[in-house]
């Protein structure tokens, strides 16, 4: 019960916070503010992904199938995160530099940990046997891990070959940041990954006394 | 000198339980038969002992001559025949052998291979593609395919099963053989069946 | 039977005959492979044909029409062993590593018979100047060992799962996507004549692929194969 009221609590200043400081990237805006909530939410995402990958690994090393609800679940809030980043990523672009999508190294990495996460769930729902679900999308978790740092190499040289506008990139990573800024875009990065544990744990509960109910 | 044994075996599919608290213990020159009615889980059992599926509780430990066997060494001590499986049917009975034999690690040649054909009864059909063969013809490859590697352990799901007269002379061949050689594992309903076991149990309780 | 010997490697040649001679008797997959590379190589040079001078378009286009045949046979090797039930046979006779090898040699002689076909009439069909030859057969080899790697581990996947067809795509896409962006850009590199050390970057990254998706394969598939 505390848990969740100081969640609350804490959520609710940052987002206050966020919207009564000075923009963080004062040529382009109020809309800068979106950089607040957009990062975050990008860095839980990818913190799904390590998590379902741990929770994978986990079971095929122990065959507890707990491991691969955990797993599940991780990777279901990382999907969730992961279109709430892109979306909100989307947003930004087109109101910094025109466009909805550009293909960029960041776009173009989220894109692709999107299409993993559906290719992921896609395996689960054409497998019934819950072993046999549980061993495919785990090693598919892991195969698909194995690729990931192909591409952060090779996006960025493909990038450059095809984009020169690098600059744009470069201001929005360089946002000068004061420190009350700082402060705030930490906060928020404290909340968001303080909401992913608190959806992560409610989850596996409920899978819990879904699994006692059945029996 | 081969010898299988199992302790308190288990096997779920989810939450379902096919059965649980199975021990087994088999050495030179036993037969076993399993009995159950349909879907008491003698297929499963009989999967789990030979290796294609793992159990979800217990163990198995098979010794040949007192060293204990890892898994990938006990698939050449092993032979099953059962009715899910299927030899190819776009090659020729000779091919099949010669193929799954070579990828065991065998050398075969054609004059092993046609007397392993001949044996059960198929002389004269080894270049004779498998999709051209009966049901019982079939079976009686399974058999051939079963003792290509003579086995020590031999696993034998519902034998009678698509036979005529002369196949089920084949069956007894094999168990006779078999019962000299090591381990026979029988699964059947069929009450002629249960004769050839020194030891029974029955599954599904 | 007489004693036994063999290396791994000679179980798995011996999978990948048996394969072959299957194969040959009955062209399930490459009869697919050849129709769905024939098509889209047909629609591509049909309509961008006479007009491409760009390489950029050329070399994604070449690697689409080879993505598309992939995609379209090379989930056979294990889906037919399922579908016929003739994986019993295959687990009993041979070990997970064997089965790994052959069936991944037998993906990649699908695909290098697909491409002694579908290359040289892509070149003619599209008008093209290959400037550097050997860094584009290069690419091309490399490439393809590395589809193989990936596409075989897929296979074994979805072979275990209800749909097969689609979800082979599916799963396949996320994988395949560094080799393809690398290949295409290697090719475009070998279309426009650079020299090799201007396509080494490519190859290094070629290379590394094909070794991670191999030793991924290795590590991963006694859980997939083992039930």
């Amino acid at each position: 019960m505390l848990w969740k009221i100081s969640l609350l609590i804490w959520m609710a200043m940052v987002i206050i916070a966020v919207f009564l400081l000075p923009p963080p990237q004062a040529q382009l805006g109020d809309v800068s503010r979106v950089f607040f909530f957009h990062v975050p939410m990008a860095w839980v995402a990818v913190l799904a992904f390590l998590l379902s990958l741990i929770y994978s690994l986990l079971y095929l090393r122990k065959k507890d199938l707990d491991y691969d609800a955990k797993a599940r679940t991780a990777s279901r809030l990382g999907l969730l995160f992961t279109i709430l980043a892109t979306i909100s990523g989307s947003i930004f672009a087109k109101t910094s530099w025109g466009s909805f999508w550009n293909w960029d190294p960041r776009e173009t990495s989220i894109f692709i940990l999107l299409l993993i996460y559906g290719a992921y769930f896609a395996l689960r729902s054409a497998v019934e046997m819950p072993d046999r679900k549980a061993s495919l999308s785990a090693v598919y978790a892991i195969l698909a891990f194995f690729t990931v740092p192909f591409l952060v190499f090779v996006i960025p040289r493909v990038y450059q070959s095809l984009h020169p506008n690098d600059s744009v990139i470069n201001t929005r990573l360089q946002i000068q940041m004061s420190s009350s800024i700082l402060i705030a875009f930490l906060a928020s990065l404290v909340g968001f990954t303080w909401l992913f544990v608190w959806i992560f744990r409610l989850e596996t509960k409920i899978n819990r006394l879904l699994d006692e109910l059945e029996e | 000198m081969i010898s299988l044994e199992a302790q308190n075996l288990g096997k779920w599919f989810g939450k379902r339980k096919v059965f649980e608290g199975i021990d087994l213990s088999l050495h030179e020159k036993i037969s076993l038969v399993i009995t159950g009615r349909n879907g008491s889980g003698k297929t499963t059992l009989i999967k789990i002992l030979c290796g294609l599926i793992r159990p979800s509780r217990g163990e198995i430990t098979i010794k040949l001559d007192g060293k204990t066997l890892t898994p990938e060494e006990s698939r050449n001590h092993i032979g099953l025949v059962m009715p899910e499986l299927e030899l190819y049917g776009e090659l020729t009975a000779l091919e099949n052998l010669n193929y799954l034999g070579r990828m065991r690690g065998l050398i075969t040649n054609r004059e092993n291979l046609e007397e392993k054909i001949t044996w059960v009864g198929l002389a004269g059909r080894e270049d004779d593609l498998v999709s051209s063969f009966s049901s019982g013809m079939k079976q009686r490859l399974k058999y051939a395919f079963a003792r290509l590697h003579e086995p020590e352990i031999l696993l034998l799901d519902e034998p009678s099963a698509n036979l005529d007269e002369e196949g089920m002379s084949v069956v007894e061949k094999i168990v006779t053989e078999q019962k000299e050689r090591g381990i026979l594992i029988l699964a059947t309903n069929q009450k002629e069946d249960i004769k050839y076991g020194d030891k029974i149990i029955q599954l599904g309780n | 039977m007489a004693t036994k010997s063999s290396s791994w490697a000679t179980k798995a040649s011996w999978l990948l005959f048996k394969d072959l001679k299957s194969e040959f008797r009955t062209r399930y997959a490459l009869n697919a492979i050849f129709m769905f590379g024939l098509t889209t190589l047909t629609v591509v040079s049909f309509s961008v044909g006479g007009i491409s001078s760009n390489t950029h378009i050329t070399s994604s286009l070449f690697w689409l029409v080879i993505f598309f045949s992939s995609m379209s046979g090379l989930a056979q090797v294990f889906v037919k062993e399922e579908e016929s039930r003739t994986v019993n046979v295959l687990k009993l006779s041979a070990s997970p590593g064997t089965v790994l090898a052959g069936k991944l040699l037998f993906n990649l002689v699908l695909l290098l018979i697909l491409e002694v076909v579908i290359v040289p009439l892509f070149i003619i069909w599209m008008n093209l100047s290959i400037l550097n030859i050997w860094l584009f057969l290069s690419v091309l080899l490399l490439g393809s060992l590395g589809m193989a790697c990936a596409t075989t581990i897929t296979a074994a996947i979805i072979s275990k799962s209800h749909v097969k067809g689609a979800l082979f795509a599916v799963l396949s896409f996320p994988i395949l996507l560094p080799l393809l962006i690398v290949g295409i850009d290697g090719t475009r590199k070998s279309l426009e004549g650079q020299d090799f050390s201007a396509g080494f970057a490519d190859l290094r990254l070629l290379i590394s692929y094909v070794v991670v998706m191999l030793v991924a394969s290795i590590l991963l598939f006694d859980f997939v194969w083992n039930e």
